[in-house]
């Protein structure tokens, strides 16, 4: 035996290699729901990914062909379910722009802040559930405390913390009152303080920065080309945001920037929700001081359900209820139309053919976690297996989302 | 660039393809015929004043009564100039096939797929064409107008006569 040697050169060479396939899923914590994975694997590198989706699939498009404009809304909830009250919002831009409806300034205002709302308990949820799959645990109960927050005024405000079914066609279902106001001040007041205290428990994070820095990196071009949106694209230093480009909402009268990335990679794609938290109290708080008063719903009876307490005392508000309840809005003009709204998520779309009836006669959902998955592959292909765990999380996906 | 004027610029382009546009809602949609899709993507996607890099959607609808039974809509939008295009081909139903885009979006490859499980459109060029949300040996395609929302007669899952057999002895468990 030549001592020379190490003891790792011959004995490895000379070692057959086979690549390794491995499931990853579709019942696996780190995948954030039913996604699975197929890794063809050398060594701990991964060749080869094949995402598998549809386990959660619902057939959301075709139910909504069955069922009228009014009658859609719950569904939407159960899209991405941890940021239901967003995609309400979607929905509801969605068909008020098909039918032409003007909403009412405060009902936009009150949109806004529960869409922000939203964005930042879904980033809570996901800054829990992302540090806790790369190891970080005491962030995960940090979070969920102050999301607890969000959802208590949630349920206050509507009844419901998840499946919210907030918004209505033409405005939202309830109005805020002050002591609701109040409390969500409070909150405002200190959640910027909130967000430090997790930068300080992971931003300078030896563990932390090993495990995101340089880890799934996308090139601008090439999240643009796969079609990512939201946090995904903007990590890459793409400032694109649904709310500035195509504004909706009270977004457009509210002063707040679009917090980019630079090198595509986890840590920015975390930066840049970090950041978001701070621009969406921001924007929250605006919405509240300068919160207009007037009516919640827009005055449009073709299209809008009247009041509950006209219904229960006047004939022909019961009638027309009746009505619009078992048939759905009658008068919706034919055409199609693509309405995009800003999710945390991502870009949501909705594309509607309309014939004139009070069903769509097609309802596409463009739903930002299903292209994030078909990028999966893209960002994980030459990394490490440890590393999959660390991108699933980073472009932030819930398959109910995905599958439809 | 407003809307209509791109739809006046594929006109120019390519005057034997498009066959109509219509604007809705200050939304302007291109009907294009579907031999030369891939070359007006192309072009929508390479001309310098056009840019269309961002494929937003790409989705099938149907329309059972027409000469052309389906339709697939193509929703193109500009990151660098906030502009959008919906453009729409239309693929009759005895030979649903169109050329795939993925050459030049590559996030059409699962819209592409998609659209292939629930409407039957096959996608030329695709390089993974198989069902993507329905079961790999599912028969029929769902999002067809013909298809029942609640699946064809008899469509039940039978498996679980079977398992209760499999799993009778559990009765003597007390846990069946």
């Amino acid at each position: 035996m030549d001592n020379n040697n190490g003891p790792n050169d011959t004995d490895s060479e000379r070692l057959a290699t086979t690549e390794l396939t491995l499931n990853l899923g579709p019942q696996h914590p780190a995948t954030h729901g039913v996604l699975r994975l197929v890794l063809d694997l050398d060594g701990e590198t991964i060749v080869k990914c094949t995402p598998y989706v549809g386990y959660l699939h619902r057939g959301v498009e075709k139910l909504s062909e069955y069922r009228n404009y009014l009658q859609i809304l719950p569904l939407t909830d159960r899209l991405d379910y941890i940021s239901a009250m967003a995609n309400n919002v979607g929905y509801c831009v969605a068909v008020e722009k098909l039918f032409g409806i003007e909403i009412p300034e405060r009902a936009q205002f009150i949109r806004t802040m529960v869409a922000e709302m939203t964005r930042i308990s879904n980033h809570l949820l996901w800054l829990a559930t992302h540090a806790l799959d790369i190891g970080a645990m005491t962030v995960f109960l940090y979070c969920f405390r102050e999301r607890e927050k969000i959802l208590d005024l949630f349920e206050k405000l509507c009844g419901a913390r998840l499946t919210v079914s907030y918004t209505r066609i033409g405005g939202v279902k309830n109005d805020v009152g002050p002591q609701w106001l109040e409390e969500l001040c409070r909150f405002t007041d200190e959640f910027p303080m909130r967000v430090e205290q997790y930068e300080t428990l992971i931003d300078k994070n030896r563990i932390w920065l090993k495990r995101t820095k340089g880890v799934g990196v996308i090139s601008a071009e090439d999240a643009i080309n796969w079609g990512m949106s939201g946090p995904a694209l903007r990590g890459s230093g793409v400032p694109y945001d649904v709310r500035k480009a195509m504004p909706y909402g009270a977004y457009d009268k509210l002063k707040w920037e679009v917090p980019i990335g630079k090198n595509g990679d986890v840590y920015d794609r975390y930066r840049v929700r970090m950041d978001e938290f701070r621009q969406s109290n921001s924007i929250i708080r605006q919405c509240v001081e300068r919160l207009p008063e007037g009516p919640i719903m827009a005055d449009a009876p073709k299209f809008t359900l009247p009041a509950k307490d006209r219904v229960l005392s006047d004939m022909e508000h019961l009638i027309h209820h009746f009505v619009l309840i078992t048939k759905g809005p009658q008068a919706a003009p034919e055409g199609e139309i693509y309405s995009a709204t800003e999710v945390p998520k991502g870009e949501l779309g909705f594309y509607f053919v309309s014939d004139g009836t009070g069903k769509p006669y097609r309802m596409r959902l463009r739903s930002p976690s299903f292209v994030h998955v078909s990028a999966l592959p893209k960002l994980c292909e030459g990394e490490m297996v440890a590393d999959v765990i660390a991108n699933i999380g980073s472009i932030d996906i819930v398959l109910g989302e995905c599958d439809r | 660039m407003e809307p209509t004027e791109i739809a006046n610029r594929l006109q120019e382009k390519f005057p034997l393809e498009v066959e109509e546009a219509r604007s809705f809602r200050d939304q302007v949609f291109v009907t294009v015929r579907r031999e030369r899709i891939l070359d007006i993507c192309r072009y929508l996607y390479g001309a310098p004043d056009l840019n269309m890099n961002f494929l937003t959607d790409l989705c099938g609808v149907d329309y059972p009564e027409r000469k052309d039974r389906f339709e697939v809509v193509y929703n193109l939008y500009s990151l660098k100039f906030n502009h959008r295009i919906l453009l729409k081909a239309r693929v009759p139903a005895d030979d649903p096939s169109i050329d795939s885009v993925v050459s030049v979006w590559s996030g059409a490859n699962w819209h592409e797929r998609e659209a292939c499980d629930m409407y039957g459109i096959v996608f030329n060029g695709h390089p993974d064409l198989r069902r993507i949300l329905m079961p790999e040996d599912w028969e029929g395609f769902p999002q067809r107008k013909d298809y029942p929302l609640k699946g064809k007669e008899g469509w039940e899952y039978r498996g679980f006569e079977d398992t209760k057999e499999l799993h009778s002895h559990d009765r003597e468990w007390n846990i069946g």
